[in-house]
Order: C-alpha cells, then structure tokens, then sequence
C-alpha cells in the first residue's frame, strides 16, 4: 500500500530552494493510527502517512526534512540521523532542515514522545531507498550488477574494482530511476552503525549559539502590527464591554479589536478578549493597560482549587467506578495491623517554556501565510483553514504554514490557539500580525497539568509483598476540553502509570471518580504519569518503610516474576498506550518486569543509594514505565533545620535503540530539573475562577543553584526504541520525597514541599 | 530619535525612551538574538551589556542605555570567530531548546570578564539570574569553566563531555 513519488524538479527547489541538477525523493508509507479516544485524536488526525524527504545536491551535500517539530528535544539531529545512517551518508554532509506543515510528510504531531518510537522503521526505509537508488546508479554507470557495489560513506564502491563515486556524482542519474518498494530494501544490522547511537554534532547547535536560530518571537515581516491580548480571566468568560478609547492615544498603537466569543467545548482555540496592536511590542503592552474592559466571568468564576483538591480527597477515599480488577479485593478484610494507605495531591502545573506563546499571520485573499512554533503543524493548519471558512483537505494550497523552533513547548505548543488569534486579528486587520504573550498570558492562560488526588492502600503479606491492593485517581480530564460533559479519566489517560501498574498482587481494583472541570487542562510533559507515579513511588517506599526493607527490594517483592505484562489480559481491557494498542500484532507496548527491575537495580548500584548516610541526609529511589521507557531515579538530600537541599541525583533509562546518546542525557538532565521545580517549589493556583500565578516570582522553577551534581546512565538494549522526551520526568518526584523522608522523617504526600520544608 | 552605540555601530532609533531597551533592540533595531522571557528582570534571557555590565534589557530604559555601550549577543563574534564563551558552549552541548543561551551566554561573558577564573559558587551567584527550563545548567557550569581556562591560555579537550586537560 506504499505510495512513492520522485519529486520534480520544480518541486525539489520549490522545497530545497537550490539550483543545479539534483536528487530528491519522497516516500510514503503507512503508519499504525489506532486511536479510540479524543486525546489521541487530536493528536493522530493530521494524518496517517509518513513521508521525509532526502535531496543530494551535485556537490554532495545533502538535505533532510526532518518532519517532526523541534522544542529542545533533539529531534531535529536524531530524525537526520536515522536516514544518513542507511543512507550511508557522511554526517559532515548533511543539514537537517525543519519540515513545514504538509500532508505529505505524514503524522507531524510531535507529543507523546513518540518522534523515533512510533516512525523509526519508516524512517529508517526513507533512508535506505535513496541508497538503493545511488547503488543502482553507480551498477549502471559501470556495466556491473547491484550486488558488485556497495554504498560506503557517501560513495558507492565497486567491490571488485575498487572505484568509487560520490553521491554528489550520482545524484542526478538516480533521481532518474523508478523508485523500488520501501518494504524490499534492506535495512543495515545495528553492528553496521557508525552514525546512530554515536555523538555526533548537533544539528543547529552552532546557530542557537550565534543567535541564527528563528523562534516564533523572531519574525519580522515589513508593515506587521504587534497585538498584545487581554483574555478572560477565567475559562468560558467573554467581554461584557470595554473602552479603547485611552489605549489608542498611546503613541504606537494603530488598532484595537474584539475578538470574537467562542463556546463549549473549549477546544484548543482562542479564549477572545481584546487586543490592541500597534508598530511595536512596547507599544501594544501599554496601550493595552489603558483598556476598559467589563467580563462577564461565566460559570467558572467559584472554582477554587484549595477546596477543589479537598473534593477530590473525599472522592478518592470512597470507592469509585472500577477500571481495572484483578481477583476481589473487596472480600478481603484488611487487617489494620499489616495496612498501609495514603492520599497524595498535586497541584495544577504549568509548562513555563522560556519562550511564550506567539506567531504570526499575513491573511491575504489569495493566499495565507502562517509563521508559528507549534508541537502540532498539519492540525494547525486544519484550524486555520477552518477559522477562514475553508475547506482542510482541498484548500491546502491556500495556506503556507511555516513552522519554527520553539523555545521549549513540554506539550503546551500542541495547541494552536495563539496561532489562531494571529489569523483571526491579521483577517480583521488586512495587515501582517504578530501575537506576542507575556508571561503574565502565558501562566494565566495555559493548558494546565490536572490537580489530582490518588489514594494507595495495600496490605503486606509475611513475606513483604501484597496481594490486596487499591488504587484510585481523581482528576479532571483532558478530554474534557473536547467533550465538555467528560466527568471520567479516558482509558488512554488511565494508561499512564495508573491502572497499568505491574504488580504481581492476586486482589487489586484500580478505581477512577468522576469529576467536574473548571480550567483548561493540557498535556504537560508525561502527563498522568506526574500524579500517578508520584503516588505509586511514593507509596512502595511507605510500605518499605513499614516492611522494614529497602525500597528497591520492596518494588522487586511486588512485581514479582520476571514476566511480560499485558494490562490487557490482566484487567484492563482499555489499556492504549497513546493511541497505541497491545495486541497480538503489537507487542510493543508489553511491559517488561526484567527490564524495570535492572534499571532499578542499575540506579541503585551507581548511585551507591544503600550506603548509611550521616543524619540528616536521605536517599529517594523510584522506578517507572513511560511512553515505551523505563527510568529509575535515586536521588540524595540533606535537611537541616527545616531546609532541603539536593545533594545529588540520578537516572537511569533503557528506552531501548539510542540513537543520539547525548541528546538522551541532556532530556534526562533536564527532566531531573523540572522534577526538582515540580516537586519543590512550583504550583498553580485558582481563585474564583483566576489563575493566581502571574511569572517566575510566583511560579518560581529551579535556578542554578537548586541543582546538585547529576549523573546520567544509558542501559545498553537491543529492544525498539521508546520514548525519551518525557519518560524521565515521573521517577523523579517520589525520589525526591522519599528522600526527604529518609531525611528527616517527614513524609511529603501533598505537593509542592515548600508547604511544609523550606527549599 | 534616539542615538544609541549597539555592538560598536552609531545607530538611531525611533524609540520612547522610556521604551525598556529589549523592544527598541529587538522590534527597531531588529536585532532578535535577544530574547523575552519575563518582563520584569527575573530570568535573564533579555541580557545584554551595556559598558560591559551585564543588564536586563527588559527592565533598563532605552533613556539609560544613551552614550554607553551596548552589547548584544550578536556583538559577541569578532570578524566571524566565536567567542571563547561560545565555542566552550558548543563543545558541551548546552543548548536544547536554545531559548535563553543568548542571555546565559551574556551572563557568562560578564562573569568572566570580572572574574576570569570563577569557582562553582561564583558561577551559581553570577548565573543565578538566569533561567533555563530546559535544564541546562549542568551544563552551563562545565562550559563556563572550560571558557576560563581557554581565556587563560591553557588548553582543553573535551572528549564524551569530560574535560581532558593537554
């Protein structure tokens, strides 16, 4: 069912903007979309098809598309990295070049962690059909079969001559071949590597550092008006009235426009409000203190989250509607002796990129022109095409959606809405617009991290493992900004460290309560997996603490045999992993208990987090399975008179093929860094209605000197490659806690710590 | 108009003076290597120097900025050679999203101008200011250390990421 197509020659420069005879190929091929829920939806619809695009140049230089979206990821060197592998490229040679928003590049909705883990094998074909067509050319230049030559660092060798050409040489001729079946090509063993799984240099790298590199914030087109947006203050608000009058005589401002209401459910669109647009950033901010504006706050307008987090409490500590069972665990009388259960809360969170929402809009009758940084390109555009009455699939050439790097997204720019209120202020203007958020925007006005509520109860056997166990969770749900009348965690949702925890317990129930929702809520990096994980990690290490064992053992003792697990066939029949499905053609998302058991067991040897420490001081240890990765964390702290200081931490990870190690430590580096802000210091607050957070001073993240020494450890593996960009974030917060109680004895069960310590 | 020296060029720019210094640089002068972050001088990623001291342009008028010298990220170069900063940025890797390394980089550069050979503690309070959601700042640290020493004369290597002094 591969489509495959040879660009022409207008397209190739329409693409590459080069001149001179050239090779450049497309290939498309299906990819496995199984998507049951909203979420996965919306994060699946922009297409089912892969495509990347390779191109030689005469000179030999080579340019791949690299069709997903960069945010500090890396993905922008690993994606090239696969192709030039099976390529047989020289890395020196290639530059990567971010793709646009185009179908024809297939699936381009960077979230989920599941860039390499969900198109490795596509990618890896791309690769290997633009060799195939060089060897194919260089056997016909010399009279010989294929099976005489052989593509070695961007030449093609004559096995039994020994010549060789260069893929610059052989460029043209190929591109004039018909293009073979991705599926008949043979991709290179794993001993054959020499770029994947190697540091190789980064791509863009040397522009960050000198500046070249363009965000969302960075563009700059002749005539652009820069709008500053008032927005509700809370969710499903809409402007009464307002008064422009004061902000226009602001010297700069050109224009003040309502935008237009927008109802249930709230999508991911824009929340209206009033903006003011003017010649520049300066301008537009302080005109927009000059407005007037009456809200009328909607039925949002009581929600608190103190008392909020109080309901979910109460919900948690009554039995709920059961989405796993496994035996009956309501038969059994726990003996209060051998029990231990606890409630563990987060608050809301928020993403805090360092560069804030913003993009820029050029609506033309013809044509548009669209410049954002987005986590989700083609479902971008389909929004856009919408918000200008067209039609997604057949106008597609009336828009240009050009993407950026973005200045850090942990999911929040998977959401169009600031590029959308590009579109709708330049088609009310006539004029190219760029929306620029402040901070103060962008904390007020976010897709939030659920608050949530779990309760844990087990009761140990003699021999300190469990066969009774309970667990429930009780958070608003993301669906709900898609289905407003979602009260119900989705399966997909419930599959993210919460009822496919792998334990071996003959009795468990993993129980969910229905809720309402007040605020938007969003992917932040891991999601679920943030308020699950740090109940469950924290909760092994309560019931170590009163097994009197280690923790590592304790986590051993309760999964039990070393066994492949299938939440499937042990109770939870809605099990998806992000769209993906376990079944008996997809094995891939099985977990593997010897695999959680030796990362476990590989953090706990190189940290050295047995070792008798001076009082005062405390190792935290969890282990967890995220987006098809396993990540343990060992983290050490001291408390002294009330203050917790982290003294070292670290991770390990098997997410199986690596392919850019370095990029792997840094998302570990950096997830044990905004594992240190969730756990210690930042949350977000709602009162009547308002975000109460406003910027760094009051959702402060961690500074340089919050972050201790901290060692990264890579578990070699021949499996498939999970996820890398979240799944080192939820081991991280239980590490933390548990080894503050290690500390000192006080057991944190309610984020953040500042609460309670001082950090 | 407002005349102002930014990266050793006599420029004039329409600009209220008391316009904060970021948006005159960024949205007149269009010189985007300086970035927005906060607003309010609390994340750094806004830095520049202004007589060599390291400012927040987000919060340092366009007026106070009048007869000194500006100095923006793009003003690091010299006729195309990295900054020693720079450079010790590449060969650690320390960017990811890249965001704020503008800011962190001026950050630096300041630093090590008044304190060429900073211990971890100096480099914690001078880089304090400075925000990075990425989590960089392992990072930052090494590079910043390497940068020292190639500032001073001796060499480095970095291999896998550990320095390796020849």
């Amino acid at each position: 069912m591969s489509t495959i197509k040879l660009l022409n020659r207008r397209e190739f420069l329409a693409l590459t903007g080069r001149t001179g005879g050239a090779f450049a190929l497309a290939v498309s091929a299906p990819v496995l979309v199984a998507s049951s829920t909203v979420e996965a939806k919306a994060l699946e619809q922009d297409g089912k098809q892969l495509g990347v695009f390779v191109s030689i140049a005469p000179d030999g230089s080579v340019e791949i598309i690299c069709h997903r979206m960069e945010m500090g990821q890396g993905i922008l060197t690993s994606t090239p990295q696969i192709i030039a592998e099976e390529l047989c490229a020289d890395w020196g040679k290639v530059t990567a070049v971010l793709g646009n928003a185009d179908p024809a590049y297939g699936n381009q909705g960077t979230g989920g962690s599941a860039s390499i883990r969900t198109h490795i094998e596509h990618t890896q074909r791309m690769g290997a059909v633009a060799r195939d067509m060089l060897e194919q050319a260089a056997a016909k230049r010399w009279g010989v079969s294929k099976a005489e030559v052989k593509a070695k660092a961007h030449h093609v060798v004559n096995m039994k001559s020994g010549d060789q050409i260069g893929f610059g040489d052989l460029a043209q001729s190929a591109a004039a071949l018909p293009v073979p079946d991705p599926k008949t090509v043979s991709l290179k063993p794993k001993s054959e590597y020499t770029i994947v799984g190697k540091d190789v240099s980064l791509q863009g790298l040397e522009d960050i550092v000198r500046a070249k590199a363009v965000y969302a914030h960075d563009i700059q087109l002749p005539g652009m008006l820069i709008a500053s947006i008032e927005r509700p203050p809370v969710v499903g608000g809409k402007v009464k009235s307002f008064d422009a009058a004061q902000a226009k005589k602001v010297a700069g401002v050109v224009d003040v426009v309502r935008l237009k209401d927008r109802s249930y459910p709230v999508q991911v669109f824009p929340k209206s409000g009033v903006a003011v647009l003017a010649t520049n950033t300066w301008a537009a901010m302080e005109g927009r203190k000059k407005l007037q504006i009456e809200w009328d706050h909607g039925d949002n307008a009581t929600h608190d989250s103190e008392a909020y987090k109080k309901e979910l409490v109460a919900k948690v500590n009554t039995k709920a509607k059961q989405v796993r069972v496994v035996g009956d665990v309501y038969a059994h009388e726990f003996d209060p002796a051998k029990t231990v259960e606890a409630t563990y809360t987060v608050p809301y969170h928020h993403h805090m990129s360092m560069e804030t929402p913003a993009a820029t809009a050029h609506v033309r009758a013809d044509k548009t022109t669209v410049w954002t940084g987005t986590q989700s390109p083609q479902w971008g555009k389909t929004l856009v095409l919408q918000e200008l009455g067209m039609d997604p699939t057949n106008d597609q050439d009336k828009v240009d959606f050009n993407t950026t790097l973005m200045g850090g997204a942990f999911g929040r720019k998977s959401k169009n809405d600031y590029t959308l209120e590009a579109v709708e202020l330049s088609k009310a203007t006539g004029k190219p617009v760029k929306v620029v958020w402040s901070r103060e925007d962008d904390v007020k006005n976010g897709f939030y991290h659920s608050i949530a509520a779990n309760y844990m109860k087990a009761e140990l056997t003699d021999d300190n493992r469990s066969d009774h166990w309970i667990q429930r969770v009780s958070a608003p749900p993301i669906a709900w900004i898609f289905d407003h009348n979602a009260t119900y965690l989705r399966d997909m949702a419930l599959s993210l460290g919460f009822a496919d925890v792998p334990f071996a317990a003959k009795n468990m129930s993993f129980e969910n309560q229905e809720v309402t929702t007040h605020v938007r809520t969003g992917w932040v990096r891991s999601v679920g997996n943030i308020n699950n994980h740090f109940a469950l990690g924290s909760f092994v290490d309560e019931l170590a603490d009163k097994a009197g064992i280690p923790t590592h053992t304790m986590w051993n003792n309760l999964f039990g045999d070393d066994r492949l697990f299938n939440p499937r066939e042990e109770g939870f029949e809605g099990y998806s992993h992000y769209g993906q499905t376990v079944d008996k053609d997809n094995q891939d998302y099985v977990l593997d208990i010897a695999r959680f058991k030796a990362v476990l067991n590989r953090v706990v040897t190189e940290a050295n987090a047995d070792e008798s420490l001076p009082e005062g001081q405390g190792w935290g240890i969890s282990v967890s399975y995220s987006f098809n990765s396993y990540a343990a964390a060992a983290t050490k702290v001291q408390v002294k008179d009330g203050v917790v200081t982290p003294l070292e931490m670290h991770t390990a990870i098997d997410c199986g093929l690596v392919v850019t190690p370095d990029r792997v430590k840094s998302q570990m580096e950096g997830a044990m860094i905004m594992g240190l802000s969730m756990t210690l210091e930042s949350e977000i607050t709602v009162k009547d209605g308002k975000i109460v957070q406003s910027n760094f001073y009051d959702y402060p993240v961690s500074r340089m000197d919050k972050v201790p020494p901290m060692f990264v450890h890579i578990m070699e593996s021949d499996n498939a490659p999970g996820g890398v960009g979240e799944p080192g974030l939820p081991p991280i917060l239980p590490s933390i806690t548990n080894a503050i109680f290690r500390a000192s004895g006080t057991r944190v069960r309610d984020l953040p710590v500042n609460k309670v310590l001082k950090v | 108009m407002i005349k102002l020296t930014l990266n050793g060029s006599q420029v004039e720019l329409d600009a209220d003076p008391s316009m904060p210094l970021l948006y005159a640089i960024r949205d007149i002068a269009q010189l985007t290597g300086t970035k927005f972050g906060c607003g309010l001088g609390l994340c750094g990623a806004c830095t520049v120097h202004l007589d060599g001291q390291p400012v927040r342009s987000c919060v340092t008028t366009v007026a106070a900025a009048e007869g000194k010298m500006i100095t923006t990220i793009e003003g690091l170069e010299v006729d195309g050679q990295l900054h020693p900063v720079q450079a010790a940025w590449i060969d650690h890797k320390v960017p990811q999203c890249g965001y704020c390394q503008s800011g962190q980089m001026m950050s630096a550069v300041a630093l090590l101008e008044s304190n060429p050979n900073p211990n971890d503690k100096e480099i914690e309070e001078a880089m304090q200011g400075n925000i990075c959601r990425c989590g960089t700042y392992p990072r930052i640290r090494k590079a910043i250390k390497q940068a020292a020493q190639t500032q001073s004369g001796a060499s480095i290597l970095v291999e896998n990421g550990n320095e390796v002094k020849v």
